[in-house]
């Protein structure tokens, strides 16, 4: 993906205060045609907002958005050809099901017929004809999900906009559904922006994954990148569980754990804290104590993977280490264990001062 | 990292333009209007001097006295009787007798769907005379009134809490049903027996229809009365009431610090 | 609070009130029998002071003089000026019905869409006061501020404006109209409130994000939603309208005849020797009407709520 490449959606510089609070910091993205590309973030860091701008449910204090090569910066939500999907309670009470996937359509004065035919080819696409005479108050909240999904595309969006579909869902329901959007996602082809605080969510759907933070996008690219190659210590610890333990600094080297591995970004100095992935730690029945032991304080069985919870004897700290499930045996609660860091790099980030 | 707050605007979103500013300030108008002109016309004389001679004439009226204490003596008895009543009752609804809701429910309603000069009818035609003679009749009456408050403030108030959930699980750890009742019901239901015990004074203070019709003088019937011959002192008294309504108001909205005092729908009789 | 006492104490834990399948059917029955016993003061309660005056009322109405059955109660209340102000009263109910709706449903939108919280707390609470405000007080500050030496009135004719010189007065049924307004708004701004709270903001934008335009977001969503609460409110204040008594007794002195005050003159015994029970047959009259409209009402709010609680 070269900067040559036109790309569909272009957000440049979008400036949004709110007071004094900048809710959009110069915030930059750009998407390709027929990408998915989710958004993630905590609370606050600005996704939602970002979303807003580009649905035209909200004016940028500055900055520029573009679709399809043209400036729609100015034009009014109505009628930016988008089809959004809200988070919960969107779909008009007083609508069948059938008639709510209709409406863009017959907004647009497409007759009764026509708009009937198309809104029931899209229920269908979602799963859902048999529902297609009942009420939002008669369906689970998956079904009225599936629906607004449904409404969406009828009108045949030029992007599609997603803002924390599944997090008002059930968690089994919440699984079911987001391989079901992505799979409609891919086969209408439509490009898309969703936007999610569940980073699970975000890495099993996305093209592409853009990490958010106080009103800037930190890091954006394929998912297994995000989680392998963080490039600051926020998307390191955002994404995927991350120990952290006291570290020191010098020259390229990163001391922890009683080892040195090689700096691979973030802060400097002598007071930090290393960020180790769970996966990224070996263990071994071990007898005696030192700076690379530990001791097991609990073992969690997760399916195909354990996770350890060990207390380091040095520095007493509680750290994660994952494992296959079959090597899991030896290391019961209370047994004596070393330590081994075999990530290649380390990145490091400010120690909190209590 | 500061928690940020979640702020949403819409450009959709409606907005308070000129003609919605109009009706604002239309309506405040309209509420206020009546109710300073009414305090204005209580204190003045023709000539544009301005004195307290309505309220002076008014308070010191034997009929006033006379008045008042027929008032205030059905009111206490009212709130009495009423929450005496209803108090029992939607506890036991909420925890041994939830099937039975709808049917209390609806009775509760009745006196909204019978209009209270029917009402003022049944009681001449059906009581016995010995009861007719007692002006602590009135007091049933009242009652029958306030029903469908006091019922409402309080179902409201215990569907608030799990009462059934609170009350097994106070049982199951000991407590005697006096515990629970002190301990556990009594202070999540404060509130809404302050409600209705507003509900049911301004009820009864304000109350005409059964009354007059019943012959008793109560102070908006002597109100009522006093304004055939003197209407500059039945508009004091009726800013003195409308103060009075308003201070109860909030006297018993200071006892309830932790929730305001909920005030439902009301008709006038 | 001692009969719960008593008769709690009798009972185990285990037999709480919610879910029983007995298989023994007299074990159902002496459930029901239980949670029926400790509501008898109430029920005793209501028999007497709800049931008995309202069956007095509708067996009297069927009643001559001497007790035989008759219809004759009932119609002669169709003639006259007993149909008189039955229909004065429905014109009454309804005209202060449309008035009490419009008014209040434009204060309580510009209210809500103020998104002002302290100004919508104050509107609430003084809705709940003005409309529990009593008749007699209400018709004398009106008396104050628009009667003929009313504050307001007197205003005005220093600049012109004579508020009599056409067909209004205070004391007939326009005056009853505005007056009644006084707690009709207020009942209306209670009643509507939270409909448009369960207006979710979503559906408005939702409507703008699938290309509708203001005018067809009310027209196909707004309205239609709207249209339930609305006419159950009407309804709601065509009966308080109807059934209001003080302040049209102050008011009119009985100058204009109106169902309920007609009903009271006939308890004072304002009456022709074997009319008597012409009263308790208006009652009855009265019961019914008002009974419809509130079944109207309490059907459309519950259809209302049904849509806001998702």
């Amino acid at each position: 993906m070269t900067s040559n490449e036109k790309n569909y959606v272009d957000m440049q510089g979008l400036q949004r205060n709110f007071g004094d609070v900048a809710a959009l910091d110069g915030f930059n993205l750009q998407i390709q045609k027929g990408e998915l590309v989710a958004l993630l973030g905590p609370s606050g860091c600005g996704k939602t907002t970002a979303l807003r701008l580009l649905a035209g449910l909200d004016m940028p204090d500055g900055g520029k958005i573009s679709v399809d090569g043209k400036d729609i910066t100015n034009i009014p939500a109505n009628k930016r050809e988008m089809g959004m999907v809200f988070q919960a309670y969107s779909l008009f009470p007083n609508l069948t099901a059938i008639e709510n996937v209709a409406f863009g359509l017959k907004v647009r004065g497409q007759d009764t017929n026509s708009r009937l035919k198309k809104a029931g080819e899209l229920l269908e696409l979602v799963g859902l004809s048999t529902q297609a005479n009942r009420f939002s108050h008669q369906m689970s909240g998956g079904q009225q999900q599936r629906v607004a999904l449904a409404r969406a595309l009828a009108i045949e969006p030029k992007v599609l906009l997603l803002d924390e579909p599944l997090s008002a869902l059930d968690a089994k329901v919440r699984t079911q559904l987001r391989d079901e959007i992505r799979r409609i996602q891919i086969e209408v082809g439509t490009t898309t922006l969703f936007v999610t605080h569940d980073q699970e969510e975000a890495m099993a759907m996305a093209d592409r994954v853009g990490v958010m933070s106080n009103g800037k996008l930190e890091q954006i690219d394929r998912p297994n990148i995000v989680y392998s190659s963080p490039t600051s210590a926020f998307v390191a610890s955002f994404v995927g569980a991350m120990n952290r333990l006291p570290a020191k600094l010098d020259a390229s080297k990163v001391h922890t754990l009683g080892q040195s591995v090689a700096h691979g970004g973030g802060a400097s100095g002598s007071d930090l804290v290393a960020l180790i992935r769970p996966e990224s730690i070996e263990v071994s029945v071990g007898k005696t104590s030192g700076s690379k032991t530990g001791s097991v304080l609990a073992r969690s069985f997760l399916g195909p993977q354990t996770r350890l919870t060990i207390v380091t004897s040095e520095t007493k700290t509680n750290i994660h280490v994952d494992l296959p499930s079959s090597e899991a045996g030896p290391f019961a609660p209370g047994t004596l264990v070393e330590l081994k860091i075999s990530a290649p790099t380390l990145l490091t980030d400010y120690r909190v001062k209590n | 990292m500061a928690q940020k707050m979640k702020i949403k605007t819409s450009t959709v979103a409606p907005r308070l333009g000129f003609g919605l500013n109009a009706w604002l300030i239309a309506g405040f108008l309209f509420f206020v209007v009546p109710m300073f002109s009414a305090f204005l016309f209580s204190i003045q004389l023709g000539d544009g001097t301005y004195t307290l001679g309505a309220y002076q004439r008014m308070l010191s009226d034997p009929g006033f006295g006379e008045a008042i204490w027929i008032s205030a003596r059905l009111a206490i008895f009212t709130v009495l009787v009423s929450i005496g009543l209803m108090l029992p009752t939607v506890t036991w609804l909420h925890i041994r007798a939830q099937r039975l809701k709808r049917v209390v429910e609806f009775i509760t309603l009745l006196p909204l769907i019978i209009p209270p000069v029917v009402i003022a009818l049944g009681f001449l035609g059906s009581m016995p005379l010995w009861l007719k003679d007692s002006v602590y009749m009135l007091v049933f009456a009242y009652t029958v009134l306030t029903l469908p408050y006091v019922f409402r403030s309080l179902d409201n108030g215990l569907n608030a809490i799990d009462v059934k959930t609170l009350v097994d699980a106070a049982r199951g750890l000991g407590a005697s049903w006096r515990q629970v009742l002190v301990s556990i019901i009594g202070p999540n239901v404060k509130s809404s027996i302050y409600g209705a015990i507003f509900l049911a004074v301004a009820l009864v203070l304000g109350e005409f229809v059964i009354s007059n019709l019943l012959l008793w003088s109560t102070l908006p019937v002597w109100m009522a009365l006093v304004g055939m011959s003197d209407p500059e002192g039945a508009v004091a008294l009726s800013v003195m009431s409308l103060v009075f309504v308003w201070l109860l108001l909030m006297l018993l909205s200071s006892f309830d610090r932790k929730r305001k005092v909920r005030i439902d729908i009301g008709g006038v009789s | 609070m001692t009969e719960i006492n008593q008769s709690l104490n009798d009972v185990a834990i285990t037999q709480s009130g919610g879910d029983n399948r007995y298989r023994d059917k007299s074990n159902k029955l002496r459930q029901l029998f239980f949670e029926f016993s400790g509501l008898i003061p109430f029920f005793v309660f209501a028999a007497l002071f709800i049931g008995a005056p309202t069956l007095i009322v509708i067996l009297n109405a069927f009643k001559t003089n001497e007790g035989a059955f008759t219809l004759s109660n009932v119609l002669l209340a169709f003639t006259d000026v007993y149909y008189l102000s039955l229909i004065s009263s429905l014109k009454l109910g309804l005209t202060s019905a449309l008035t009490g709706v419009f008014f209040g449903l434009m204060v309580s939108y510009a209210v809500f869409v103020s998104g002002m919280k302290k100004l919508q707390k104050v509107v609430s609470t003084a809705s709940g006061v003005f409309a529990n405000t009593g008749g007699v007080p209400l018709a004398f500050f009106f008396i104050a501020a628009i009667g003929n030496y009313g504050l307001v009135t007197l205003a005005l004719q220093k600049i012109g404006i004579d508020i009599y010189s056409g067909s209004f007065t205070l004391f007939g049924f326009s005056g009853l109209v505005l007056v009644y307004l006084y707690f009709q708004i207020p009942l209306m701004i209670i009643v509507i409130y939270p409909a448009l709270e369960g207006i979710k903001n979503e559906w408005r934008e939702a409507a703008a994000n699938l290309g509708a335009s203001k005018f067809s977001y009310w027209r196909y969503v707004g309205i239609p939603i709207l249209i339930p609460p609305v006419l159950g409110s009407f309804f709601l204040l065509f009966a308080s309208a109807f059934a209001a008594y003080a302040t049209a007794n102050v008011l009119t002195q009985g100058t204009i005849p109106l169902l309920p005050l007609q009903v009271g003159t006939l308890v004072s015994g304002d009456v022709v020797a074997d009319q008597s029970n012409v009263g308790y047959a208006m009652g009855f009259e009265m019961i019914v009407i008002v009974a419809i409209a509130m079944t109207i009402y309490t059907y459309l709010d519950r259809r209302a709520t049904k849509w806001r609680k998702k």
